[in-house]
């Protein structure tokens, strides 16, 4: 079995690096890529990673349309984010290298298979000459391959298609990958037993084309040196590998189990979301529901009748489909139901870039409706950290008897990072209650409110407590229909007080380094890694700059007004034309400066702080 | 104190609180008595029972029983239901919707609500007319009709609410008219009793924008002409004196008189069991004035319902992996520790 040997070339000690696998979407990149990344996470690395998934799903092979992308970040110490560039870009054609290399260092590594510029591969990437030849690439390390062919050599006598052969392509590179960086092939070996183990001669074709690319860089003189990571000092605990839509999904399982709820998942499958939809469905051992709804507004309001009879109603979805669902939480609104709305963000608007992360979508989540129609909403900042965002949002919705908006973005929703697992007795019961049956004949009051302005959520089975909810307004109290002006006066003013109020039930609002100072750096959602690396640079730099990344987006933070008074300048960093500034800006007064950025990709830690730097002036 | 027998419901005890607030005269009154009869006949406790509706004159229905109730938004009522039943499969679930809630604006819900086969009771309230936003042409006002927001007529084609349903795979299909309420009650009963989804289209007069819609269907002179009874297993026979008769020509169905060499075997024989849906589409194409217009349990078939399925399919997962435990979930995969 191969494994980590020892090697005559020399080994480079790294910190971090910062990996690239980008190729056709044909070639299983995304299996290169989260297989490196498992392996990192299981030796002990701190990872990030950004997967960049092509916007059509069949373009034509070899065209830049249909470049697939994973990107990587393992580290010996903790890091936040994926890399703003890469140290070594792994390219399986020219469409790739073409798309991709101008995010590859100076002086980085960068291996590409030969066997793909051929004259129809270069046309496709706009090439009039082969780059392999001019010497444009003469700034990097270039290790031109023949990929296609070694490939086949190795899988040679398998009895296998050349198709068939080819599809081991990425396991080659893969191998290669591992050589270069030190990683052990245990657990791909393990992974290929696992997915091809009904298939022995895949199985074994794969096994074959990672080891021969992991030998061709242990015993070629293409290589001269080695490069190792070493583990990171990460907290001490169980960890695994995660993405933000798992993370989600195995949320709500636990904030179910928690509260003595059972899901019920109303969704209509869409982009950046659908993993939600899948991960969900592998559940039902713990009695998830999961409904594939005819559209979107099906979705809400089965989740909403769900809600209605006493189960968790979730409806997870992107921006255009939460567009269509305004209505259906007007109606949760109204009626006062404990709902979950997932936004997984995408580029807008309309369609707009299925694939592509952004925040575009604040202001649609605090009044994309009609009327005045508060809602609480909340955001993750890391893959991980939806986990817990979807138990917060759950104990905020059945505490308050309100839906809750959650915002992810496609960022969080694909990209991964280790996950140190919560001892499962820290997560306590999320208590729910509903009324009991009458036991004097008492009248039930559907619109009855404890100290947090909570109406009461009675289930239908229940003897004695028969009601009626609805769209229309409410009388207070009795939760009969009414147009009365003053009740109407009174019920909105009822609503928003009730969503201000969940600012007193939350934790006040951090803030990462001086807690006075320069420059305060305000975020939501997840540019977190970007915001803290960047200013954590400047920490550690002395520069009096801090952080504060807001988790409730609504309300804000009781403390927020106060923390914003301490800084000379409030710099709010967003992939949007400036949303969360706006809403500063008009409840504090305060004159906070924009970093917006709109192009579908995340933030570089460069940018955020060159920024900071110039406000620094 | 547990006693051996339920208390026996009457119409009275489902009636609610509230004070009904159709218009004086609007055929709704009458298809809420008989719904209370036969909610009391049926027997199902009250607490047990929802009525989901969605806009509309007829979506004011829930206030008025005195069970579980949502009046939602306009056309989601079919999407909430199924939220419902498919989270508490225990609860026995009515829609109450309208020609333009159903058709209209909900039509996408409808449809799939009824080829999913929840066990779920449809009643759709056909008045061929907005009512509550007085007097707009609905998906079902026939070509020509002068109206508020068509006053040179009705251009677009109309839709029929029973062949819409059949074509949807519905399990069970019956029509019925708000006066006719020994019928009406009837229909209501066989809806409750079949298991899936009941799809009940009821003709129901709008006295205020579309008076005298269905007369042709009501009045006592011409109605047993401009109806037709139908019953499973019986034949299509109609007539104020039982003599004429509805036979297959071809694929066609045609008026016959009975007597003069026709006999009553001749006649097309109604078959609400039939395996395929062709002779209720059928039944469901004959409309006034050239037909008269079946009423009647048109389709009442056995199939798969959404609900149970659901509930089966966590069971299995139950029994095949045990209750779900969060340890195992937060677990999965591959895991490492860090000392
Ligand atoms: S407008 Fe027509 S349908 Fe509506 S309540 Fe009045 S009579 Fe009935």
């Amino acid at each position: 079995m191969a494994t980590t040997t020892e090697t005559s070339k020399a080994v480079v000690d790294l910190v971090s690096a910062t990996v690239r696998f980008c190729g056709d979407s044909g070639d299983g990149m995304q299996l290169a890529g989260t297989q490196m990344t498992n392996t990192s996470a299981l030796v002990g690395n701190d990872i990030a990673t950004f997967p960049d998934f092509p916007a059509e799903i069949r373009a034509p092979r070899g065209t830049k349309a249909g470049v697939s992308g994973f990107q990587l970040h393992f580290a010996a110490t903790e890091i936040f984010t994926p890399g703003d560039q890469v140290d070594a870009l792994v390219a399986m054609n020219p469409a790739a290298l073409v798309t991709n290399l101008s995010d590859l260092v100076p002086g980085g590594i960068l291996v590409v298979n030969k066997d793909a510029f051929d004259a129809k591969g270069l046309e496709q990437a706009g090439y009039k000459v082969s780059p392999l030849e001019d010497g444009s690439l003469d700034a990097y390390q270039l290790f031109s391959i023949e990929m296609t062919r070694l490939n086949r050599l190795a899988v040679d006598g398998l009895g296998l298609s050349q198709k068939e052969a080819d599809r081991c392509r990425n396991f080659y590179a893969m191998g290669l990958a591992f050589w270069l960086y030190d990683r052990p092939l245990e657990p791909t070996l393990r992974y290929i037993d696992e997915k091809f183990g009904k298939n022995p001669n895949v199985a074994e074709a794969n096994r074959r084309a990672l080891r021969a690319g992991y030998n061709y860089g242990d015993t070629t003189e293409a290589f001269s040196s080695q490069f190792r990571v070493s583990r990171a000092d990460l907290p001490a605990g169980k960890y695994r590998n995660i993405t933000g839509n798992q993370a989600m999904a195995i949320g709500l399982v636990v904030a179910a189990k928690r509260s003595n709820c059972e899901v019920f998942y109303g969704s209509y499958p869409i982009t950046p979301a659908s993993d939600i939809l899948h991960e969900l469905s592998r559940h039902k051992n713990f009695g998830v529901r999961t409904f594939q709804a005819e559209d979107e507004i099906a979705a809400v309001t089965s989740a909403i009748g769900a809600a209605f009879v006493g189960a968790m109603g979730v409806t997870g979805s992107s921006g255009p489909g939460i567009a269509l669902k305004g209505e259906g939480l007007g109606l949760a609104v109204m009626t006062e139901l404990p709902l979950l709305v997932i936004n997984v963000q995408r580029g807008g608007p309309s369609t707009g870039l299925p694939t592509k992360t952004e925040q575009a979508d604040l202001l649609q989540a605090l009044f994309g409706r009609n009327g005045e129609c508060p809602m609480p909403v909340i955001a993750a900042r890391s893959p991980a950290d939806c986990f817990d965002v979807v138990q917060e949002a759950w104990r905020i919705a059945t505490r308050f008897m309100t839906p809750v908006m959650i915002l992810s973005d496609g960022y969080l929703a694909n990209g991964s990072e280790p996950w140190r697992l919560p001892a499962v007795d820290s997560l306590e019961p999320i208590p729910v209650t509903h009324p009991a049956a009458p036991t004097n004949g008492e009248v039930f009051h559907p619109y009855a409110r404890d100290e947090r302005l909570a109406r009461p959520w009675a289930l239908p089975g229940t003897p004695g407590l028969m009601h009626r909810i609805g769209g229309l307004e409410k009388q207070d109290i009795t939760g009969n229909v009414n147009y009365e002006p003053e009740n109407h006066q009174k019920m909105v003013l009822l609503r928003a007080k009730k969503t201000a109020l969940v600012a007193q039930d939350v934790p006040e609002q951090t803030v990462d380094g001086p807690d006075a100072g320069d420059v305060l750096v305000v975020g939501w959602g997840g540019t977190y890694g970007a915001l803290a690396t960047a200013v954590r640079r400047l920490n550690s730099k002395g520069h009096k700059v801090a952080h504060a990344h807001l988790r409730y987006l609504n309300p804000l933070p009781r403390n927020l007004g106060e923390i914003l008074s301490r800084y000379k300048k409030v710099l709010v960093p967003e992939l949007n034309l400036g949303q969360l500034r706006m809403v500063l800006r008009a409840e504090y007064l305060v004159d906070a400066i924009g970093l917006n950025k709109v192009k579908g990709k995340p933030f570089s830690v460069n940018e955020v702080e060159a920024k900071i730097v110039e406000l620094l002036k | 104190m547990s006693t051996d027998a339920l208390p026996v419901l009457t119409a009275n005890d489902f009636a609610s609180d509230q004070d009904v607030r159709w218009c004086p005269g609007c055929g709704d009154y009458s298809i809420l008595a008989q719904m209370k009869k036969v909610l009391a006949t049926v027997g199902t406790p009250r607490e047990k029972t929802v009525f989901v509706s969605g806009i509309g004159c007829s979506s004011r229905f829930p206030y008025y029983v005195d069970t579980y109730g949502f009046h939602s938004i306009h056309g989601r009522a079919p999407a909430i239901a199924t939220g419902v039943k498919g989270a508490r499969p225990d609860l026995t679930v009515w829609v109450i919707t309208g020609d333009g809630d159903a058709l209209s604006i909900g039509g996408n819900h409808l449809m799939h609500a009824i080829r999913r086969n929840l066990d779920i009771n449809i009643v759709l309230f056909n008045n061929r007319i907005y009512g509550l936003t007085k007097g707009q042409y609905s998906p079902t006002s026939p070509l020509g009709k002068i109206n508020k927001s068509a006053p040179m007529g009705v251009i677009d084609n109309p839709l029929h609410p029973l062949s819409i349903a059949i074509g949807c795979e519905a399990t069970f299909v019956a029509r019925s008219i708000d006066v006719n309420i020994k019928h009406l009650s009837m229909v209501l009963q066989r809806a409750a009793e079949h298991k899936g989804t009941s799809f009940v289209e009821v003709y129901q007069n709008c006295n205020v924008f579309n008076d005298g819609a269905f007369e042709y269907a009501t009045d006592r002179n011409s109605k047993a002409d401009t109806t037709i009874e139908i019953e499973h297993g019986k034949p299509l026979i109609f007539g104020k004196n039982r003599d004429k008769g509805i036979r297959l020509n071809g694929m066609e169905p045609e008026i016959v008189e009975l007597g003069k060499g026709i006999s009553v075997d001749d006649l097309l024989f109604h078959d609400e069991k039939a395996p395929e849906p062709s002779l209720a589409y059928l039944l469901s194409r004959m409309r006034h004035p050239e037909f008269p217009e079946p009423i009647g349990v048109f389709r009442a078939v056995d199939h798969p319902k959404y609900d149970e399925e659901l509930n089966k399919q966590i069971e299995t997962a139950r029994k095949n992996r045990g209750e779900g435990k969060i340890e195992d979930l937060l677990n999965a995969g591959e895991t490492w520790v860090i000392e």
